[in-house]
């Protein structure tokens, strides 16, 4: 029953042991975290300081327009597990999906976490209704909108993750009737990191974190999107590459080419113009669209509810 | 912000508490749920009195899906929920199948793997809500600091057949005591058993397992998910159907189906070994919850269908039972579901089947009681119905069904209780972990098929159809919260009309037009309140229902698919 590697505060290495982790595996998975962010060795050292700090940073989350699809993601998260991502790394100090409290004493939790002198990263799930002054969307008593108003300036950083809060989503798809935009658009351009995906692939959360605790704020592309994982197109390091170099395409679900794994371009694929790092991470460390035989809907590109669809219609 | 607040005078809310309070109490955010859901009570004498359920967004999806393609459907509604994933997507998928023709041919493979994926959905999803979503209403993580790891070790070789030591736990009480001395009580903070609560009665040991069960669980739900995306590509949002079967050639192979079966059994050892256990442990401590939050009248489409255009063919049976009565389970009839707005923030009074609604937001206020929801209320033959794992344990029961009846029976023997106490919250939270253990004693047999077939050389998956025209199509789903359906109307090729009428609604939804309360409401009359401050009892029975708000509130206008001026009052 070994759950995590390090825990509360002060003496991590100390509390390391007794928990039956040698510092020597410790620094493994910190070698391997700062690897699979694509760091060198010398930042494994960075990384097992970030994830033993004596205070643990203090994380809120907020939910809006959303699926809760992005907070199940961070659930599956491995690098570390959840529980010990939750447990030892930061201090999650408002989710209202996993928290125990409930109504007042929730918001008095939100209240006094957005108030601590230490700070708070804010990370938020979902996009914001605009109609009508916000109506569309409330949490106790208080639109959506008027919320973020009030925490994101107050955040160290805000981490927006998943399409939803980046860009809008599914809900700003045409004819978006409830105005829904994405966190920095409808603050008049405040800056947001964005992990656009639906959902995001939880990799992408912990690393963005991992970076902001050890090196600040990550490289971002003109969408607010940091180039360490959203550097390079689907296609670009898809297995079936070479299928689509070699002009082998599947023409149906049904055919022999579906069977073989040719290229899913003329089925719809959007791989070519979709920015993540899907073929390399994978999904829940075993699988990704295109493995699984299903083409690329490019949900890590802004307004990719409108731009890319019909899905199963050639771009 | 307001909060779970009382409105009456500071007096009644000082330590200790008045177990005789009168007055309301407001519960907003309603937490642990997916979605924005606030429950407002009225309290008489330290019991419920009134209820008022209200969900806070409103997203409009199937406005979105007009005009647009069919095939593209599954992949807008599965966004409505990313708890409760992929049971959209299926929905879409077989309304769309059933529209095309496609259901007629389905290959037996592709039927396999869409009921293996769900399955591991409802493994997943219940595991999730029993020990994350719902476990803290009843366990006191903090009491498990007091507790006698030797004892409680004893105590969980007990009831389970998985061995545990004492260390183990040890191990477990020092993790969490460093915790709480960190004083960054982090997802705790301010939870209701914090100092003690009078409503929380597990020993310390009791607790302590419970909880070394909740830290596990939460690394042991990361592989039944994964289970998930061995064919499915990912989860959440899994990424595989289509009209006409699935995509996923490549986990034909010998390696991923074991790869499945490996995570399959450890994520069902862990429900024999940890989930029923804990779930008895719980249960015999509560009892009095056997007679606390029941409804009356139960709806269940049933899943896991051994042929795909045979509702009666599912392996958990479709069926509805009226005012508790388990010797008359009725047929489902698709055309007795009405949807009725006269306590939701839409314009008139309307009761019409799905494909006739009418939709026209008007919100009032955010403390109106008369328009208080952004769901409709869902209603079969006039009647509010409860949807979900009790309604499909209580038909499967009802109909003597085999793979059901011993379980069930067996439960009710080892907690000492008749077949009376499944109506009320705990059976509600019973229901869902007989579910899970049935299933999961299914799922051997299905995967066993699976094989045999590829081996037999068939590996067939998908299936060619042709778009009409025009055409009408259904998709029912027992997902693991309850009955869904899509409906779909295709026009020139694209989507006229797509309607979703979902589990949380029929659970959670507001009055009807008669003013008949949702299930959720009328469980939750007659509910104690011990603390007003603290109304976890307001928790154990909303979190029963296991509410998923997103995908409740997205409404679309059948007649003109408009979204109508908006009016705030």
């Amino acid at each position: 029953m070994k759950f995590s590697v390090g825990l509360g505060k002060g003496g991590a290495e100390q509390r390391l042991e007794q928990n039956g982790v040698s510092r020597r595996d410790f620094m493994k998975f910190c070698a391997t975290t700062a690897a699979i962010m694509g760091m060198g060795p010398a930042y494994a050292t960075e990384v097992a300081a970030a994830l033993t700090q004596k205070r643990r940073p203090s994380v809120v989350y907020l939910h809006m327009a959303e699926c809760t699809g992005c907070s199940e993601a961070v659930l599956r998260t491995v690098s570390p597990y959840i529980d010990a991502l939750i447990l030892d790394t930061i201090s999650l100090d408002y989710h209202e999906t996993i928290m125990a409290a409930a109504g007042h004493a929730a918001e008095e939790a939100l209240h006094e976490a957005v108030n601590a002198p230490e700070g708070f990263i804010c990370v938020i799930e979902g996009a914001i209704p605009t109609a009508h002054e916000g109506v569309m969307g409330k949490v106790a008593g208080k639109t959506m909108l008027d919320i973020c108003k009030e925490i994101v300036p107050k955040a160290m950083a805000t981490i927006c993750i998943g399409t939803c809060a980046c860009y809008g989503g599914v809900q700003a798809a045409a004819p978006n009737p409830s105005q829904a935009m994405g966190v920095s658009e409808a603050l008049g351009g405040v800056t947001t990191v964005n992990l656009p995906g639906c959902p995001t692939n939880p990799f992408n959360f912990v690393g963005t974190v991992v970076h902001y605790l050890t090196k600040g704020i990550p490289e971002l592309d003109s969408d607010g999107r940091p180039t360490l994982f959203y550097g390079e197109s689907v296609h670009d390091n898809c297995p079936r590459l070479k299928h689509f170099d070699a002009d082998e395409f599947a023409p149906s679900f049904s055919s022999e080419e579906a069977r073989k794994g040719y290229c899913l371009y003329e089925l719809g694929c959007k791989g070519p113009d979709t920015y993540n790092n899907c073929p390399k991470v994978k999904f829940n460390q075993t699988n990704w669209p295109v493995e699984a035989g299903h083409p690329c809907i490019g949900c890590s590109e802004p307004d990719f509810w409108d731009a890319m669809s019909p899905f199963y219609e050639p771009s | 912000m307001s909060g779970c607040k009382s409105k009456s005078g500071p007096a009644v809310m000082a330590t200790p508490f008045d177990k005789n309070y009168s007055g309301p109490v407001t519960v907003d955010p309603l937490t642990r749920i997916e979605g924005h859901l606030k429950i407002e009570v009225e309290v008489e004498n330290g019991k419920v009195s009134n209820v008022w359920s209200s969900a806070q967004l409103f997203r409009g999806l199937e406005i979105i899906l007009k005009g647009r393609d069919p095939r593209d459907a599954q992949h807008f509604t599965q966004r409505s929920c990313g708890v409760c994933t992929y049971v959209h997507a299926l929905a879409s998928t077989r309304a769309v199948d059933n529209a095309v023709g496609a259901d007629k041919n389905m290959p037996t493979n592709a039927r396999i793997i869409r009921n293996l994926v769900m399955a591991s959905q409802y493994l997943h999803d219940h595991i999730v809500h029993f020990y994350h979503l719902h476990a803290l209403d009843w366990v006191d993580v903090v009491s498990g600091l007091q507790a006698d790891p030797v004892k409680a070790a004893k105590l969980a070789n007990s009831m389970s057949s998985r061995v545990t030591k004492p260390e183990d736990l040890k191990a477990v009480q020092t993790k969490l005591k460093a915790f709480v001395d960190s004083g960054q009580l982090g997802i705790f903070t301010n939870a209701y058993f914090l100092g003690g609560h009078d409503a929380y009665y597990l020993k310390p040991e009791e607790n302590l397992i419970a909880t070394a069960h909740y830290l596990e669980g939460l690394h042991l739900q990361v592989k039944a998910a994964r289970a998930m995306a061995v064919f499915g590509a990912k989860n959440p949002h899994p990424q595989f159907t289509i009209v006409g079967g699935v995509t996923c050639y490549d986990s034909l192979s010998k390696e991923r189906i074991q790869e499945f079966k490996d995570l399959y059994k450890e994520t069902k050892a862990f429900v024999d070994e940890c989930y029923i256990p804990d779930l008895l442990m719980v249960a015999s401590n509560y009892k009095d919850w056997a007679g606390i939050g029941g409804t009356s009248n139960f709806l269940s489409f049933g899943e896991f269908p051994a042929d795909e255009t045979d509702i009666n063919s599912r392996f958990i049976p479709q069926g509805v039972i009226l005012n508790r009565d388990l010797s008359n389970v009725m047929d489902f009839d698709p055309n007795s579901i009405k949807e009725d707005i006269r306590h939701s923030w839409y314009k008139g009074e309307s009761s019409l089947h799905p494909y006739e609604g009418e939709t026209d937001p008007q919100y009032t206020t955010y403390e109106d009681r008369d328009r208080y929801s952004w769901m409709k209320a869902p209603r079969y033959k006039g009647e509010s119905m409860e949807v979900g794992p009790l309604a499909h344990v209580l038909t499967a029961y009802a109909r003597g069904n085999k793979a059901f009846v011993p379980v069930v029976d067996s439960v009710l023997g080892t907690l000492g209780v008749g077949k009376d106490a499944l109506f009320s919250t705990l059976g509600r939270t019973a229901a869902r972990g007989i579910e899970t253990a049935v299933v999961a004693n299914a799922m051997e047999e299905w995967v066993d098929n699976l094989e045999d077939n590829i081996s037999s050389g068939n590996t067939e998956i998908a299936v060619d159809w042709e778009m009409p025209d025009e055409a009408e199509g259904v998709g029912f789903v027992g997902a693991p919260r309850g009955a869904l359906s899509h409906w779909i109307k295709i026009k020139g090729g694209k989507i006229e009309n797509f309607q979703l009428v979902v589990p949380s609604t029929w659970n959670i939804g507001p009055r009807c037009n008669q003013n008949k309360m949702s299930a959720v409401e009328e469980a939750l009359v007659g509910t104690p309140i011990a603390d007003p401050k603290r109304p976890v009892e307001i928790l154990r029975t909303v979190h029963s229902y296991d509410p998923c708000i997103a995908c409740g509130v997205h409404v679309i206008d059948a007649r003109t698919n408009e979204v109508h001026k908006f009016k705030v009052m």
